[in-house]
């Protein structure tokens, strides 16, 4: 039996200015998957998430969120996304970890609505698979770098999405949390059945953790299961980055993120 | 002052007409300032005295219109000058913030050589840059009033939207908030404000009255609705002290209530600092 998938992306392709940045992608998402989106700087990766998300409209080709073409779909709830906010929002930004969680629940309450307590009830609940309920009354900006990325899951999730995709979530997180990082990941697509869509530099970590690798240079160079990307070898890395690369072990990639 | 405010009904109208806006100004200054968008203010309030300069002109050029309040006018150039500001920060999608100066410039522009056409300076004139305890009659008490409720259910009505598009419009976006919309309501009530605070505080200085107060509440406040809390503290102090020492110090309230919010900010971060000060020494020992 053949499922429906939940994000469908044919032919897809996007300019900027002059430049193609995504050009001809055709990519599926089924539901349980874990899909690691690997590539270059500038591959476009991030663009590629925004014309998925309906944050950019493409130049050519079609996208669906489950089975809804994109400028018609308006079950938001059912999606979750967590940017590379650590390095760009306002730090200065009066509001707790509460507040900030609690509007992840907006795309679930609609218009003339108010928070009520049970609101409140399920941030808490969000932050609790977090590990970040005692800093519920924080400012948000006074947490470090790795502590609010885990708050912006903890508001990607609190509207029980079945799909949750994140960009780089890992930069400016410290080496020491990746690991937990990844682990929460696995348990939330695992036990929580919630599929998964991961932006990332780390290529050594997402194959250990991803069921499925996508590796892209403005167009798809290898989609298939984890276990066969590992197949996938340096000559090709090479090809497809321009220079040479070896594939990043464990240890390697958490000072590639220290670093960055 | 207290003895005089049952007696004359315009300082009722003033005081009445302060206490109004010392909510909603710095209510909406909340939002003004965590988006960024303090100078909107400035270039509301200046094109506003377009609205007043142009109908000061009407009233003397034009014999049928002579018991018109300007401040009517001036909330029509406000509205105009927001959605102008919206239609240009369209046309210049690189530099948002162009549109700003150009509104602030322009509207002064045409502000001097319509002042200048209705014969220059006059005292109205002077009370409508630097706010007046006499000014205010009780029509436009009563337009304030009507504009403060609005704008208060409108906040409460559209907090969750107005929260999620400060705080980060690329999660406003996939949360299925219109922002275009959301974002016209919000800069048509910051230019009725405008215009229903100049009465008292001045055209120059309103826009103090929508960003000190949250100033100040920055740097006490952790939550969001603390800041609004604060700030609405803040923004209503000032007005209450400012009026009061300009009706004993005869001097325009814009002044004293600006000076008053200036105090208090100086306050708030003298306090901080004292406060860091105390938790290192209690680290210390």
């Amino acid at each position: 039996m053949k499922q429906k998938p939940m994000v469908e992306m044919e032919q897809v392709s996007f300019k900027y200015e002059k430049e193609w940045v995504v050009k001809d992608v055709d990519l599926s998402i089924y539901e349980g998957q874990f899909l690691g989106l690997v590539g270059p700087n500038g591959s476009g990766k991030s663009t590629l998430i925004k014309l998925m998300l309906g944050l950019a409209r493409p130049d050519r080709g079609s996208i669906r969120l489950f089975g809804e073409p994109i400028k018609k779909f308006d079950q938001w709830e059912e999606v979750g996304f967590v940017s590379q906010k650590a390095n760009s929002f306002n730090s200065g930004f009066p509001a707790t970890v509460l507040e900030v969680v609690k509007s992840g629940l907006v795309s679930r309450m609609g218009a003339f609505s108010f928070f009520k307590r049970k609101h409140k009830e399920k941030a808490l609940e969000a932050l609790k698979t977090v590990e970040m309920e005692e800093f519920a009354g924080s400012n948000i900006g006074e947490l470090s770098g790795g502590q609010q990325q885990r708050v912006f899951i903890a508001r990607a999730l609190v509207s029980d999405p079945s799909l949750v995709i994140l960009d780089e979530p890992t930069v400016g997180v410290d080496a020491k949390h990746v690991t937990a990082f990844y682990d929460l990941l696995g348990k939330l697509n695992k036990e929580q059945g919630i599929t998964l869509l991961m932006v990332t530099h780390d290529i050594g970590t997402i194959t250990n953790h991803a069921t499925h690798v996508v590796c892209m240079n403005k167009s798809i160079h290898f989609h298939g299961a984890s276990e066969d990307y590992k197949e996938f070898d340096d000559d090709d890395l090479n090809e497809l980055y321009g220079h040479s690369v070896h594939q990043l072990t464990h240890n390697h990639s958490h000072d590639e993120v220290n670093r960055s | 002052m207290i003895e005089s405010l049952m007696q004359y009904q315009f300082l009722q109208n003033a005081v009445i007409t302060g206490l109004l806006i010392g909510v909603v100004a710095p209510l909406l200054g909340v939002f003004i300032v965590v988006r960024r968008l303090s100078l909107i203010a400035d270039a509301l309030s200046h094109i506003t005295l377009t609205g007043i300069a142009a109908s000061l002109l009407l009233e003397k050029r034009v014999s049928a219109i002579n018991d018109w309040n300007p401040v009517y006018m001036g909330m029509v150039f406000s509205v105009a000058g927001a959605i102008l500001i919206e239609r240009l920060r369209k046309v210049y999608k690189h530099y948002e913030e162009l549109a700003i100066p150009i509104i602030l410039s322009g509207g002064i522009g045409l502000g001097v050589i319509l002042i200048s056409l209705a014969d220059g300076f006059n005292t109205d004139l002077f009370s409508y840059l630097f706010g007046s305890v006499t000014a205010v009659d009780r029509s436009s008490m009563w337009t304030v009033l009507f504009i403060t409720l609005g704008v208060i259910a409108i906040v409460i009505l559209f907090y969750k939207e107005l929260f999620v598009l400060s705080f980060d419009e690329e999660h406003a976006s996939i949360s299925g908030v219109s922002g275009r919309f959301i974002h016209l309501l919000f800069i048509v009530m910051v230019a009725l404000v405008i215009a229903s605070s100049m009465q008292v505080v001045g055209i120059l200085l309103v826009s103090a009255l929508m960003t000190l107060p949250v100033a100040s509440a920055l740097r006490l406040s952790r939550s969001f609705k603390q800041t609004i809390g604060l700030s609405i503290l803040f923004g209503e102090t000032s007005v209450i002290i400012g009026l009061f020492s300009s009706y004993h110090l005869s001097v325009p309230p814009g002044g004293t209530i600006v000076m008053t919010a200036v105090l208090i900010l100086v306050m708030t971060i003298m306090y901080k600092r004292v406060q860091k000060q105390l938790l290192v020494k209690g680290e210390a020992t």
